[in-house]
């Protein structure tokens, strides 16, 4: 295998089926989801819905200010982070089950893009912290640092994954950890939970505790959020197919 | 009956003895019995992870400087050390197996995968035992500073807990390291994450047995919490491990 094909099931992919066959997720042998485009222009719609509510519809929070704003792109960031990483998880369950390869790229998808969503998780966190707390980094905040703690074991998820060689192997492999760290993702919130010591009131709890507007808006984001993801991922998907495609199709024209 | 057909019988029968058929319990005795045999004769793990942890000790009264600690700060410089010493011996677990073709052998058996995980639990379980026996009391000789004897049952229980933690992960991330390129690396680094539940768990139980004014037993929900998480990672590694026996 070359160096610079580092999508994930390369050649075991590729192995499954013959040589220049189309893939069956959309017609034509392209590449793409269908209605990828749908996709996209919904994801720009939400996200101009939501921030535009985010910025001229829900009023400035009484104790915190303009930064509380911060909020309506940091948890919902934070939920769709987690999601996907359990979502990569259960992807990784349908590939042991199925030995089916293509499992395994999406759950490869899947937890690559919630490693980039988390790390802005972190980042949105701490300008929050900072603004409102006054320090960059708390501890006192259970949320927070277990969040940390899963980012840090999702962290080793690449050099796991790419420390072996055989693909056949490599998707396996990824797919035991993906599983475990799935599973470990919400045992690791409620251990971190329990040992906060409830000194500090929580700031903003589950959206119920919301008035109105504010829940209102932040669902929106949400939906803009998981919009996103979902966006980034099918582009994702889609780069990995073609680059896949055109592997198969080399091999055929004997480049390889 | 000709005098041919006879032996031919006998040689048959003596081709296919016939067997009670073997079950786990045994497998995973044999496999342990096995694991404990290597070690002792070879000597690799334990006595480096004792030697480890009690180095950290001496390294922690130098870093801290201080000549005795108690409560909260003991109870962490105790957890951090051993955690580090079972890294030692997470990281060697399946070192040997990798390299002399003893998961070509253990496939060619015909018996239940999870056996091996089981097997290798419990003899990392016997090596953290073994550490925590020589550990614990250097830990109360060079550190500590209210006396050992008083906080030593109520130690058992979390010890207890905690090592069935670290021996279930241990064993699951050893086998998910052994086969990459960079094994001594992603051991810890899987590690870690996956145990700090563990630490918290242990560290909060232990504290109040290790403080310098006795504050009574520690409370139950700690040990709950460990034994609970020993629990669910103990189903999930069983579950997994499986897949990753397969070549």
């Amino acid at each position: 295998m070359k160096s610079w094909s580092r999508h994930p099931a390369g050649s075991s992919e590729m192995d499954r089926r013959p040589p220049g066959a189309v893939n069956r997720d959309s017609p034509a042998g392209s590449p793409f989801l269908p209605g990828l485009r749908a996709l996209s222009v919904t994801t720009v719609l939400a996200f101009c819905a939501s921030l535009s509510l985010v910025f001229f519809y829900v009023p400035i929070e009484a104790e915190e200010g303009f930064v509380q704003k911060i909020f309506y792109l940091h948890v919902p960031l934070a939920i769709v982070s987690l999601g996907g990483f359990v979502l990569g998880g259960l992807l990784a369950i349908a590939h042991l089950r199925t030995r089916d390869a293509r499992w395994d790229l999406r759950s490869y998808v899947a937890i690559h893009m919630s490693l980039i969503f988390g790390a802005a998780v972190l980042i949105t966190g701490s300008i929050w912290a900072r603004a409102s707390w006054g320090h960059w980094w708390v501890w006192d905040e259970p949320t927070l640092v277990s969040f940390l703690i899963v980012f840090l074991l999702y962290a080793t998820y690449q050099p796991l994954r790419f420390a072996i060689e055989d693909p056949e192997r490599q998707a396996r492999y990824a797919s035991v950890f993906a599983v475990t760290a799935g599973a470990f993702v919400p045992l690791n919130f409620i251990a971190v939970r329990l040992s906060a010591s409830y000194v500090h009131p929580r700031v903003l709890g589950a959206a119920s505790n919301l008035p109105g507007s504010m829940a209102f808006t932040f669902l929106v984001s949400l939906v803009a959020m998981a919009l996103l993801y979902a966006t980034l991922c099918s582009y994702e998907l889609a780069a990995k197919r073609t680059r896949i495609l055109l592997k198969a199709r080399s091999r055929i024209l004997g480049f390889q | 009956m000709s005098n041919t057909e006879q032996l031919e019988k006998e040689n048959a029968r003596a081709r296919t003895p016939r067997r009670a058929p073997v079950g786990p319990a045994q497998v995973i005795l044999a496999l342990l019995r096995k694991e404990l045999l290597v070690e002792l004769r070879t000597l690799e793990s334990v006595p480096g992870m004792a030697l480890f942890c009690v180095t950290i000790f001496v390294v922690f009264h130098f870093a801290l400087n201080q000549n005795a600690v108690a409560g909260q700060e003991a109870a962490g410089i105790l957890w951090v050390s051993l955690l580090l010493a079972a890294m030692l011996g997470i990281n060697r677990l399946f070192v040997a197996d990798a390299d002399q073709g003893g998961f070509d052998a253990f496939l060619l058996a015909p018996v239940d995968r999870g056996a091996l995980l089981v097997a290798k639990a419990l003899a990392l379980l016997a090596y953290l035992v073994v550490l925590e026996v020589v550990a614990v009391p250097a830990f109360g000789l060079l550190l500590l500073g209210p006396s050992l004897g008083q906080a030593l049952p109520g130690l058992l229980a979390p010890l207890a807990l905690a090592d069935l933690g670290l021996a279930a992960i241990g064993t699951l991330v050893a086998a998910l390291a052994v086969r990459t390129r960079a094994r001594d690396l992603l051991g810890p680094l899987l590690a870690l994450p996956l145990l700090v539940p563990v630490v918290i768990g242990a560290a909060r139980a232990t504290a109040p047995l290790l403080a310098a004014n006795d504050s009574g037993p520690p409370a139950p929900r700690w040990l709950l919490t460990l034994g609970l998480y020993d629990l669910v990672f103990g189903l999930i590694a069983y579950a997994v491990f499986d897949f990753l026996l397969e070549d």
